[in-house]
């Protein structure tokens, strides 16, 4: 029973911030969009059941919700990993050979853009330029940004997540 | 307040963050704590410099030395010789380092002597967090001037003289749509700025966002008097969280300070401004679409006329203009339209912002006036290309757009030009391609880009581009046939008479254009079943030269899918069969015994 409190603890927490931003944006023109942001900042992706609540909680039919996140690449409808690896494909890294540096990632975690890793520790996604031009190609992991790669240097980047 | 005798200005841009800046600036913290210097040098965080590919950038004023590449390390000889002793880092200096006034050395430097700041000019020069350096560098004075000397109706006037043409990409004249969203009838009028900046390559629009967000807001009060609005939106990209959070904090300051709000500067004249994130969708930038996502849904475009500054956000009269066209307002109220007019062309006014990158040495954020030549900024301002390469093409306009082959190179950059060309201005990516790049691929790229951008509203652009993609693929996997050419004209003619929107209509133009420059390089890959630039790897291999190979093995154990055998003595060989083209071989090789068959 314990145990189940922690859990259900954190499962409460995250509905009653949702509910909480909700409230906040209810009546509000054009909201829906905020609302998923801030929801999947709670939740780190857009499941179903949150769907529903955000639907039933701004009075917007639910097929329209769901319209909205499967439209944007911002949303998820799949939790990712801890690590979020994000491959710049913008032009000037592309030009400077970014889908090499794609293709050691997927070979050395085994997995391809959009997936994530058994573990749920890294997953991997091709983005649309982070603006960091100057340096391409990169790489972001989570909030670090790592520039001026070669795929040699995919193995030593990824090495320093081994144990965390 | 508080005087400081020294300031270390720290690039704050993205590129630079990227490169460690942050770290810099708490290392810069701790040194100065250690030697007691806090109270007298001040630490200040900016935005982007534009000299990107030297970063991080770090400024010592009053002496104005510019100091590049900094890493960790460097912070504490900047401090003890710099900051204590008076003496500058010259091995860490940027431009000429023996100049007597170090502040006056970077006039001589290509890449700066040739821009001229108009969008750019508080970026990298004050704290974006700080309203009141904005202000300290006439911030606000432009609004103060429309809202207390000025009528509604002059305001457009100044703007139409200035010649302003919109710097989303397509150039409509600024005045004109402000006039008509003046002229448009109803009470509920609404200004929006649209920092959707999707164009993969370009980031001047999140530069400006960064390191000035209050001269976009101060232009959006402007406009929301002159076209009389009371409501303002933003529309930026949620994956810009610098250029987020400092225009959260701009807005908060401008509330404060009075300037949003009700009753500003004490007239009857009431503003205020929201933000609102996209969510990663570049169809949003074409202006019905982003109006759609504003109002909460799938960003889908619709059909024009009418126009938003007819019928925008909720049916109501909008304005909507970029960034960059915004950061020119303030400036051209204070120092007057014939003042503007006497930069740029006769049909293009002032300046342009670049996103110079790809293969080019001075990779960053250059402003320059209309007009000038592609040479200019390539090789004056760039600094040319690396490696000794040949340069091949430029490409400008992203997705939307196309290239300027090397024969071109001396072509004036303006809107009409551009267009003539095959290309367009776009939102001010350039990309530098050299010898190594293939076109048949990079048109292959955009395609690939446009089909997975593609909102799915209307057939020829769903489905159109997607068969244009085919037919690519298969030219760059060696199976194409000279008729896949003529084809991919004709589904690009037929996309761009009736897809719905600009993203439809433009799509086919990387295509188009890389055609017209570069058909030969299309029809190797047809014909003669090869690649000229080595990049297409259905059409490549790897081989070993027996008579350099020196049978040291290192190329059999670094190949990642055993391709590679041989012996002692024996020259190795390279199983084509197997063999995945991936290239490590050829840089492991220490006789470079192993080349590339294109």
């Amino acid at each position: 029973m314990s145990s189940n409190n922690c859990c259900c603890g954190i499962v409460d927490e995250k509905a009653r911030k949702l509910q909480e931003i909700i409230e906040n944006h209810k009546g509000q023109k054009g909201a829906l969009i905020p609302v998923l942001h801030e929801a999947q900042d709670v939740y780190g992706y857009l499941p179903m059941s949150v769907q529903k609540t955000i639907s039933e909680g701004l009075d917007v039919p639910l097929s329209e919700v769901y319209g909205v996140v499967t439209f944007y690449t911002q949303f998820s409808l799949k939790p990712k990993g801890r690590f979020k690896i994000n491959t710049c494909m913008g032009t000037a890294c592309y030009v400077k050979g970014s889908n090499l540096i794609l293709e050691k990632l997927q070979e050395k975690l085994g997995i391809h853009v959009g997936d994530c890793t058994e573990d749920g520790k890294f997953s991997l996604e091709a983005c649309r330029c982070i603006g960091a031009c100057g340096l391409a190609p990169v790489i972001m992991i989570n909030d670090d940004v790592y520039g001026r790669l070669t795929p040699d240097d995919i193995e030593k980047v990824l090495e320093k997540y081994k144990d965390l | 307040m508080e005087f400081y005798r020294a300031h270390v200005l720290v690039c704050g841009g993205t590129g630079c963050t990227s490169s460690n800046s942050e770290k810099i600036r708490q290392e810069f913290i701790a040194q100065l704590n250690k030697n007691k210097l806090d109270k007298e040098v001040q630490i200040v965080v900016t935005g982007c410099f534009g000299l990107c590919a030297q970063g991080p950038i770090v400024i010592v004023y009053p002496e104005g030395a510019m100091y590049t590449m900094v890493r960790l390390e460097d912070v504490q000889e900047i401090v003890e010789e710099h900051l204590i002793k008076g003496r500058l880092v010259k091995r860490l200096m940027a431009g000429d380092k023996d100049h007597e006034d170090p502040s006056k050395s970077l006039e001589n430097v290509d890449f700066f002597k040739r821009q001229v700041r108009i969008a750019l000019r508080n970026c990298g020069v004050i704290n974006p967090e700080n309203i009141d350096e904005y202000i300290a560098y006439d911030g606000y004075k432009a609004l103060a001037k429309a809202l207390t000397e000025m009528k509604p109706e002059d305001v457009i006037a100044e703007i139409k003289k200035s010649g302003l043409r919109g710097r989303g990409g397509a150039g409509f004249p600024t005045g004109l749509k402000w006039e008509l969203t003046s002229k448009a009838k109803g009470s509920q009028k609404y200004i929006a700025c649209n920092a959707d900046e999707g164009d993969p390559g370009a980031f001047m629009d999140r530069s400006i966002l960064e390191g000035d967000p209050h001269s976009v807001i101060e232009a959006m009060i402007i406009a929301g008097y002159a076209v009389g609005a009371d409501q303002g939106y933003i529309y930026v990209r949620a994956e810009y969280p610098i250029a987020v959070n400092r225009l959260e904090i701009a807005i908060a300051q401008a509330k404060e300070y009075g300037l949003l709000g009700k009753n500003i500067f004490g007239t009857d004249f009431s503003f205020e401004l929201e933000l609102r994130l996209g969510a990663g969708a570049f169809v949003c930038g074409e202006e019905t679409a982003l109006i759609t996502s504003i109002e909460g849904h799938r960003g889908e475009p619709k059909p024009k006329p009418p126009f938003p500054a007819v019928s925008g956000i909720w049916q109501k009269p909008t304005l909507l203009n970029n960034v960059e066209t915004y950061a020119n307002i303030p400036v051209i109220l204070n120092k007057g339209a014939d003042w503007f007019t006497t930069i740029g062309t006769e049909k293009s006014k002032g300046t342009k912002v670049f996103a110079v990158g790809g293969k080019i040495n001075n990779t960053g954020l250059v402003e320059i006036p209309i007009g000038t030549s592609l040479r200019e900024v390539i090789y004056d301002i760039g600094g040319g290309i690396p490696n000794g390469k040949k340069f091949k093409a430029a490409q400008t306009g992203g997705p939307s757009g196309g290239c300027i082959p090397a024969s071109h190179i001396d072509t004036p950059i303006d809107f009409e030009t551009l267009r003539e060309l095959g290309s367009m201005m776009g939102s001010g990516g350039l990309i530098v391609m050299d010898e190594d790049n293939c076109m048949v691929d990079i048109a292959k790229f955009f395609l690939e880009f446009t089909v997975d951008e593609s909102c799915g509203k209307c057939p020829p652009c769903r489905i159109g581009t997607k068969r244009m993609l085919e037919i690519l693929e298969r030219i760059t996997g060696g199976k194409g046939e000279m008729e896949d050419i003529e084809k991919l004209e004709i589904l690009s003619k037929n996309i761009i008479s009736s897809a719905l929107c600009g993203l439809g209509q433009s799509a086919p133009q990387p295509v188009l254009s890389t055609l017209r420059y570069f058909r030969d390089e299309y029809i190797a890959h047809v014909k003669d079943k090869k690649c000229p630039a080595g990049v297409c790897k259905s059409m490549m291999s790897y081989v070993i030269a027996a008579d350099h190979c020196k049978s040291c093995g290192i190329c059999a154990r670094n190949c990642p899918v055993n391709a590679i055998s041989g012996d002692k003595k024996v020259p190795y060989v390279i199983d084509q069969e197997k063999c995945i083209k991936c290239g490590v071989c050829m840089t492991k090789c220490p006789f470079k015994a192993i080349f590339k068959n294109a």
